[in-house]
């Protein structure tokens, strides 16, 4: 690992991590503080696995509502959607 | 496209990523003969990873990646492929059981695992991959809660 990061420089390194840890949300950043490498790839890790179940969830969630929609509602909740996006 | 419009690429277009997900769950809507209710989430959540890569672009790993399994998974089901060779378990996440010979995976390892397309990268170009894919998952879960929060009115 030591070998391959002689090609990056670390002021890189650094630079990166900082701007991974202003991607983290606020609570995870308070836990971390001040960026330890190993302590923001761990929240890192452990974002994007909540992330992943987010996704999850809700596409169970809209799996249910999408049953019990009438033909109607999609268009006008695309439209909406598109709208206040 | 040079380095400095990379960074202005960065942030994800939300109408273009709405637009996207929602021609899918259209379609999805009209697939009535998609029966089984575990079927039409698992088409859900494809349908979010496609539309969340799509609107990334080829420019990235992770949006070529998952792209890449998306599509061999719709065709595979077209074909009747048998799913013997099926990528890494990705729409399916397992809990895999680690060998205890094997020393334990570094944390960017770990994290070369999650962030799809980035099994072989250094460590600059993980951070970086890392940082993007989070920026568009974030972007999909919140149009996602806005369509729950929508339809469910």
């Amino acid at each position: 690992m030591s070998s391959r990061r002689n090609r990056i420089s670390d002021e890189e390194i650094n630079e990166l991590i900082s701007k991974l840890q202003s991607l983290l949300p606020e609570s995870r950043r308070r836990n971390i503080g001040r960026a330890s490498a190993s302590k923001l790839l761990k929240e890192t890790c452990s974002y994007i696995k909540s992330l992943h179940r987010e996704v999850d969830d809700l596409s169970d969630r809209l799996s249910d509502l999408i049953a019990t929609m009438d033909s109607n509602s999609p268009q006008a909740e695309i439209i909406r959607s598109l709208l206040r996006s | 496209m040079n380095r400095k419009n990379s960074n202005k690429s960065r942030n994800p277009n939300k109408p273009t990523l709405a637009f996207y997900f929602l021609r899918a769950l259209a379609c999805i809507n009209k697939k009535t003969s998609m029966a089984s209710y575990n079927q039409r989430s698992g088409t859900i959540k494809r349908a979010a990873y496609a539309s969340m890569a799509l609107a990334a672009g080829p420019k990235r790993a992770w949006s070529r990646a998952v792209l890449c399994r998306v599509l061999w998974w719709g065709s595979s089901r077209l074909h009747g492929f048998p799913t013997r060779r099926r990528p890494r378990a990705f729409f399916h996440r397992r809990v895999r059981v680690a060998d205890p010979k094997l020393r334990e995976p570094s944390k960017a390892d770990v994290l070369r695992r999650l962030v799809p397309g980035a099994k072989a990268m250094d460590l600059s170009r993980l951070l970086e991959e890392t940082a993007h894919y989070i920026q568009y998952l974030r972007a999909q879960v919140l149009l996602m809660q806005n369509v729950v929060g929508s339809v469910s009115d």
